[in-house]
């Protein structure tokens, strides 16, 4: 019998399993685990190597056919994300005009699952692409950016607006931190979020503001004061959407100011033109030039090289960086310009990432798509509500969360035991059967048989090596093949990443 | 009791359902109940507990100020003393409680936190620690006070809950608390023979300093105890007991479940970050105050008049909003706030602890209203009465706190 509390430490896992080719296999496990979604069931555990080459997949390198070509068949890859934005407010606005009440809200009702529909698609394809893309680990950051750039669906029209912002930070989830920052600034669906839509001079909304330098950039209590919240809300004034396709009434003077690009707009006659002082560096009054000076001051602090730096680690560690890697992050970050991918690379090739394998928890993404990703491999699922159902009941559902802080990283968020008990019930879900993944959307869609077959390349690839003796004795006493599944992925040893 | 391992082990040996039934349920609840409620986004105090006679007021809010108490206007504030009025969304709810003097008002509440920050100023709540001085993160003021009832053998930690989806900073750091959505009305898909297997496998277990083993104890024990509490009122009343959806019908069912076994809970309302259109008599701030007055005279309904005697429950929120209204119809983040007790015994019917005539000169920063009642200080004052706590005690779940005597229970 295997002493159950010495399992816990990765040395001791390894010790307990006795063959002298498990040793490898859990340590190889646990890197695959770490640097994907997840490792696929249809392929034995990868080879180890150099983490950092997982850095070197081009981010956009093609999908498996079947997950390109349900992706190429949704609407948001159809049509510009400014269009189905425009679209749905001049339907709004016809709705709201309209006087017979029936035909009202029967309108009303198919707006509202266009809308849902919108926002379905794109955490589709974000799903497919985290499942099937070759660069996971590139996927895996696309994530991490889209949780640190946290905006909330449910608000205004970003249900329609998110087709555009997950490709913007895909984009440059690996390039320079300073580009992602200014990409954000212009992204409607983050202007929208914050409010920063309704800030204009002598309207000051200073949300957006606060947020860029609490959350985004310098980090809470890193020094700036309420003075420079309020500076940048003025240089942010004029920054916004427009949701209509024509431009404004500007006076000649202002006009050539104007910019404008999709649904994204500077307006300069909604923009304070005095000076300002801004972490106290003077910017002089003159339009979006102050923005873009305000963008270079803020990504270039020490405090939000060390402050993003830091949450970088937290993700991929699991747990703060000891002050000499963040040094190490931070050195990295001025001698490359601030490359995210030279950052995350200095990680990757410390100690504490190798001590670090294995010794994390998966959040319920993770969870979800390790899951997906062990059960059927590359065999592409055609339709993800499932997913988005199982990570809403986990309460983390893609652009889900109402605050703009993002979901949390650290473990402790996740191992509560309401938390534990749903993530049970998710894991009787998966393992029963097909649970609706290959079942067309379309109404009278066929469901394709497909069953969860975890004892597969992976398990006789090394992954049953890497289970207990506890966990294999309730293994064994499983009644049937789905409560076999059940059990194995409601095991603590499915939860390590 | 049984210890849990004993269970356990025992009825693994046997055979038998390790959780299912209620060997796993939380003793019943008796004697002193708390709830904490809180309102994440800062909730636009100043518009729901309006000072709705003052000038300066209607000056500084031009389009969302609440109209001056007048009988014949239903859009009109509801009179609560000579300065202070009550949103009329909550007629139905709040004010009749106002009227049994059930419910007190502290305005000028809050935290010395200045950061205006939602996340900094949730946590610095949650922790209830000076801010001044090194904090110890992961620690949060109602589970130091579960662990405290523990040790004093006071009973109290074991009932103790958190109704969100996730374990909220304020609860942990003391014992094991569960937390729970109250969501579905579904039997849980897990049966007890599975229950019983996935125990096993999570014997010692741990993760770093978490004990994932308790944790799934935890979890499986509040899963069957809320089920059962909520199934066997269902089988009693019909189904028509039970509100639909929203806040009204968790708290509804955090009332019967406080009613019969826990006796120390969390619930959070997201929702209140009204910079933009936030409204004034009607709109998005009505429609929310409306929905959590409901939720809570529905949680008051549902406990019944003997356990809400021995109930407290405080309504907090970070900070409170700009007492001007923005450029956007809306406010912006602020500082003082107005908390709510209420509860069978409380001594409600006015509005408690300092106060500060509401003029421009008298604003915090010239922006928001000053903080004059530390909530620490509040909760402090109020459980050390509640639970008969010494200062020893005390002082473990607030340190450096001086419990405020306001005379609430």
């Amino acid at each position: 019998m295997v002493n159950a509390r010495a399992m816990i430490a990765g040395v001791a896992l390894l010790a307990t399993t006795g063959a002298s080719a498990a040793e490898p296999a859990a340590a190889r496990l646990a890197l695959s685990e770490r640097l994907s979604w997840g490792p696929r069931g249809d392929e034995p555990i990868m080879a180890s190597g150099d983490p950092v080459a997982a850095l070197a997949v081009p981010i956009n390198a093609p999908l498996p056919p079947a997950a390109a070509q349900t992706i190429a068949g949704l609407r948001i890859s159809r049509e510009p994300m400014a269009n189905l934005v425009m679209g749905m407010v001049e339907r709004r606005r016809q709705i709201n005009a309209m006087t017979d009440p029936d035909a009202k809200a029967a309108a009303d009702k198919a707006w509202q699952g266009d809308m849902a529909d919108l926002y379905r698609e794109v955490q589709t394809r974000d799903i497919l692409r985290a499942l099937y893309s070759p660069a996971q680990l590139g996927e895996q950051l696309t994530w991490f950016w889209a949780n640190h750039f946290s905006v909330h669906a449910p608000k205004r029209e970003i249900r329609a607006m998110l087709g555009g912002w997950d490709e913007t930070l895909r984009a440059h989830a690996l390039g320079k931190f300073r580009d992602l920052l200014a990409a954000t600034v212009t992204q409607p669906a983050m202007l929208q979020y914050l409010d920063n839509d309704q800030n204009a001079a002598g309207h000051i909304n200073e949300n957006y503001a606060r947020e860029i330098m609490e959350l985004h950039t310098l980090g809470v209590g890193s020094g700036y004061s309420q003075k420079d919240v309020q500076e940048l809300a003025r240089i942010l004034t004029g920054v916004g959407v427009r949701l209509s396709p024509d431009a404004p009434h500007l006076p000649p003077d202002k006009a050539p100011l104007y910019i404008r690009n999709g649904l994204f707009e500077f307006n300069p006659q909604r923009h304070d033109f005095g000076d300002k002082v801004l972490l106290g560096q003077q910017i002089h009054g003159q339009g979006w030039g102050e923005v873009r000076r305000a963008i270079d001051i803020l990504a270039s602090q020490p405090a939000t090289r060390a402050h993003i730096s830091r949450k970088l680690a937290l993700f991929l560690l699991g747990h703060d960086p000891s002050p000499a890697l963040l040094g190490a992050m931070t050195a990295e970050w001025q001698a490359s310009d601030g490359t995210i991918a030279r950052v995350v690379a200095v990680i990757l090739r410390s100690d504490e990432f190798r001590a670090s394998l294995g010794q994390g928890f998966k959040d319920p993404t993770h969870y979800v798509l390790s899951a997906v990703r062990y059960a059927y491999g590359g065999r592409v699922i055609r339709n993800a509500d499932p997913i988005i159902n199982w990570l809403r009941r986990m309460d983390e559902a893609p652009y889900g969360r109402e605050t703009p802080d993002g979901w949390p990283l650290d473990a402790a968020a996740w191992t509560g035991p309401g938390q534990m008990e749903t993530r049970f019930e998710i894991a009787k879900a998966i393992g029963n059967g097909s649970a609706g993944l290959f079942k067309a959307r379309e109404p009278g869609g066929t469901d394709e048989p497909a069953f969860p077959q975890l004892q597969n390349a992976l398990w006789y690839g090394g992954l049953d090596h890497t289970i207990g003796a506890q966990t294999k004795a309730v293994l064994d006493r499983a009644a049937s093949s789905p409560q076999w599944n059940m059990l194995l992925l409601a095991s603590p040893e499915f939860m390590r990443r | 009791m049984l210890d849990r391992r004993t269970v356990l082990n025992g009825a693994g040996m046997a055979g038998l359902s390790l959780l299912g039934g209620r060997v796993m349920a939380a003793p019943a609840a008796s004697g002193t109940r708390f709830l904490l409620v809180f309102l994440r986004g800062a909730y636009d105090a100043a518009n729901v507990v309006a000072p709705a006679g003052n000038t300066f007021y209607h000056e500084a809010r031009p389009t969302i100020a609440l109209a001056a108490p007048d009988p014949v206007n239903p859009q009109a504030a509801l009179p609560l003393d000579a300065d202070w009025s009550l949103h009329p969304a909550l007629r139905d709810s709040i004010a009749p409680l106002w009227q049994a003097r059930q419910i007190a008002f502290v305005p000028f509440a809050g935290t010395d936190d200045m950061s205006r920050s939602h996340f900094e100023t949730q946590d610095t709540i949650e922790m209830g620690q000076p801010i001044q001085g090194q904090r110890q993160y992961g620690s949060g003021f109602v589970g130091r006070l579960a662990g405290v009832l523990n040790a004093g053998g006071k009973g109290g930690g074991n009932g103790t809950i958190a109704f969100s989806d996730t374990l909220p900073l304020v609860m942990r750091g003391g014992p094991m608390i569960p937390n729970l959505a109250l969501g579905g009305n579904g039997k849980p898909p897990i049966d007890d023979s599975e229950t019983a297997m996935i125990a096993t496998m999570y014997r010692g277990q741990r993760l770093g300093t978490v004990d994932l083993d308790a944790a799934v104890h935890t979890g499986f024990a509040a899963r069957d105890t809320v089920w059962h509490t909520i199934d066997d009122e269902m089988k009693a009343a019909g189904r028509g007991a039970i509100a639909a959806r929203g806040f009204e019908a968790a708290a509804q069912r955090i009332g019967l479940v406080m009613r019969d076994r826990y006796n120390l809970a969390f619930v959070d309302v997201g929702g209140w970050d009204t910079h933009v259109n936030q409204g004034g008599a009607t709109g998005q701030l009505a429609g929310r105050i409306g929905e959590l007055g409901r939720g809570l005279a529905a949680y008051a309904a549902a406990l019944g008049p003997d356990a809400w005697r021995q109930t407290v429950v405080v309504v907090v929120s970070e900070f409170g909003r700009t007492f001007r209204e923005n450029g956007n119809r809306g406010t912006d983040h602020g500082h003082g706030s107005i908390y709510w007790v209420m509860g069978g015994a409380v001594a409600g019917g006015r509005m408690v602890g300092p106060q500060s005539r509401i003029a421009p000169e008298t604003l915090n920063q010239n922006r928001d209203l000053p903080v004059l009642t530390d909530y620490r200080a509040l909760i402090g004052g109020l459980w050390q009465r509640q639970y008969g706590l010494n200062q020893a005690q005390l002082a473990k779940i607030f340190p450096q706190v001086s419990p405020a005597r306001l005379n609430l229970i």
